[in-house]
């Protein structure tokens, strides 16, 4: 192994490892931050705070209510308070649910694997299926296949992304019968593993094509500018003039460049996409921590809806460290830049 | 006048602008065209649309559905007008000092716009509306809390360029303080891209308040689009108008907007505009 061969290994490893040590301490500043938030907020409520914990069922149980304010600290100073909430969050102490009668961590922990599926499947899917219309729309700029999908696009992006997964509801399960309505399996039958497998995704057909519509909309719109602005670059010119072919083209020379903008904005709306799971699981009775928050947020249940709050900021940064990720794999800059 | 016949020769953005029309007459004849409360009974139960009293059909307790997009129109509208108001007051005033200032004030606020750009919005306003109570002020608070970071980095952005302009170095030398440089010289070149983003966000505005409404968060005194689809889902397959038209009604209010937004994205950056033609 030469010596230059060395350094750029170690150069690559040392990158990783400071990108990861980065991601953690943003994710721990977050969680500071978020802690502080749900803490402040919390005395912000109007009433008395040990009420807003208990929730409206234990508002009235005066021996709850004393439980609360013990076990809370809430006759403490301010200060004291606030670093004890503060110690909690970071040893993963999210508090209890009194209206569940559970902790908040494994009310969320059971909650959190149909989130990610819901919303890594419709991240995927969009970033995907709208890079690939955008790129056909861009490579045929002014066509009327780049009309038809420019005009989709702007369709699908002023949706009420709640209202979408009903109106599919009304057509695919209701008029048609081909889809389910809602739910994650179906409940009361024997299945193997494979069959439940299947089940689970043909339930997630209709939740996810509703949250990733919008998404899809925003990437294929942005995937068309960035194409149409990089075919007009002069190493584009030099590859056709080399004679390199049309599609190798377009693969190796203009998709590589021009998806860079749509994986950062991808990053950028990855607060939008955890935000929209809440709805569209609302919708389709999904039973991940959008649903849970719905339900939360009718029992006025205010441990479980913070503890949401947080672990989905969690869940929108490791999109972000992933899109960051994506973003140095895919930039061809950045590999010219390691052989130089 | 030059502007406004430069944004007519927009075709998308005069379709929105006459859908973004017809829903404000909308808006403000509502009690004229429907002069009993829309939370009143007018008809019976789940009377179809099209044959009967009502236009659009009557939800489960005989209320006409026409006359509740009618009124709806008026809180999304002012909803969506307001909140973003309310992000421009405090997306302009953190995005100025970040770019007049710089340096480690800009550092700090950026940091802060980047960490409200990470955090989930809507579930940040599920959790502002749900704590402090589901008011009108509290919703319109909520979506100007979650709203304004887009803001503060564009007016940033607008500011470090325009700070080093001879015009406004000019203005600092003949010692004119801060708050009239800002005022009188950097603001006003800076307002179209603002106002460009600032109608776009009212769509957005729109969107999260329907959403919020939607999930019962919105204010139990105002009829509105979310809530009339939130309250329809239980009765979706007897009653398909309870869900289809307010439904409708948002979708053209967001779409005219974005399509007026682009037009006078257009019409006031006309540079950037036209090289994304030429491109």
């Amino acid at each position: 192994m030469s010596v230059v061969a060395i350094t750029r290994y170690g150069g690559r490893l040392s990158a990783y490892v400071l990108g990861i040590a980065s991601g953690a301490v943003k994710i721990i500043g977050v969680i500071l931050v978020i802690a502080t938030f749900n803490f402040i907020l919390v005395h912000a409520a109007p009433g008395d705070p040990a009420q807003v914990i208990a929730g409206q069922s234990g508002a009235a149980d005066e021996t709850l209510l004393r439980q609360v304010r013990s076990a809370y600290g809430l006759d403490q100073p301010y200060l004291v308070q606030l670093a004890s909430s503060l110690k909690k969050t970071l040893t993963l102490d999210l508090g209890y649910s009194y209206r569940q009668q559970r902790t908040v961590l494994s009310l969320l922990l059971e909650r959190l694997p149909a989130t990610l599926l819901l919303t890594g499947t419709a991240f995927i899917l969009s970033l995907v299926l709208g890079t690939a219309l955008g790129t056909i729309a861009g490579t045929r700029a002014g066509k009327w296949s780049d009309t038809f999908f420019t005009i989709v696009s702007l369709l699908l992006y002023a949706l009420p992304v709640f209202w979408l997964g009903l109106m599919l509801v009304l057509l695919f399960s209701v008029q048609l019968n081909w889809l389910p309505p809602f739910g994650y399996v179906t409940v009361g039958v024997e299945m193997t593993t494979w069959q439940r497998i299947a089940d689970i995704a043909w339930h997630m057909v209709l939740p996810t094509l509703s949250l990733a519509a919008v998404y899809l909309a925003i990437y294929a719109r942005l995937m068309r500018s960035s194409i149409i602005e990089v075919k007009q670059q002069d190493f584009i010119k030099t590859a056709r003039a080399k004679g390199v072919t049309e599609s190798r083209i377009v693969m190796h020379h203009l998709l590589r460049n021009a998806i860079l903008p749509v994986i950062t904005v991808a990053g950028m709306q990855a607060g939008g996409v955890v935000g929209g799971a809440v709805v569209v699981e609302t919708v389709f009775a999904w039973p991940g921590l959008g649903r849970l928050i719905y339900d939360a947020v009718l029992q006025r249940d205010y441990p479980v809806m913070q503890g949401i709050f947080l672990v989905m900021s969690v869940v929108v940064i490791g999109l972000n460290l992933l899109t960051e990720a994506v973003y140095r794999m895919v930039d061809p800059r950045i590999s010219v830049r390691s052989v130089t | 006048m030059k502007t406004l016949a430069s944004f007519l020769r927009h075709p998308a953005g005069v379709i929105g602008l006459v859908i973004l029309t017809g829903v404000v007459v909308l808006a403000i004849v509502a009690p004229t065209l429907f002069p009993v409360d829309p939370w009143d009974m007018v008809a019976a139960p789940f009377e179809p649309p099209f044959d009967g009293e009502t236009w659009l059909g009557s939800d489960m307790l005989g209320r006409d559905v026409a006359a509740c997009i009618a009124y709806g129109a008026r809180v999304s509208l002012l909803i969506g007008v307001s909140s973003t108001l309310a992000a421009l007051v405090i997306g302009v005033t953190v995005g100025a000092i970040a770019g007049y200032f710089g340096g480690r004030v800009d550092e700090v606020l950026m940091r802060l716009v980047e960490l409200f750009q990470t955090i989930p919005g809507f579930i940040l306003a599920i959790l502002l509306v749900a704590t402090l109570g589901p008011s009108l002020s509290n919703v319109i608070l909520a979506i100007g809390a979650v709203s304004w970071p887009q803001l503060a980095r564009l007016t940033r952005a607008e500011f470090l360029r325009l700070r080093s302009r001879e015009f406004v170095q000019a203005a600092v030398c003949q010692g004119q303080p801060p708050l009239s440089v800002v005022l009188r010289h950097i603001l006003p070149n800076a307002v179209s891209p603002i106002i460009v983003t600032g109608s776009l966000m009212i769509a957005s505005s729109i969107l999260i308040e329907s959403a919020l409404s939607f999930m019962g968060l919105g204010d139990p005194n105002l009829m509105s689009w979310g809530f009339m689809i939130g309250a329809s889902r239980s009765v979706m397959r007897q009653a398909w108008w309870m869900s289809v038209f307010p439904g409708i009604a948002i979708f053209l209010t967001v779409l005219a907007i974005n399509l007026v937004g682009e037009g006078l994205n257009d019409t006031l950056n006309p540079r950037l505009s036209r090289k994304a033609r030429a491109a």
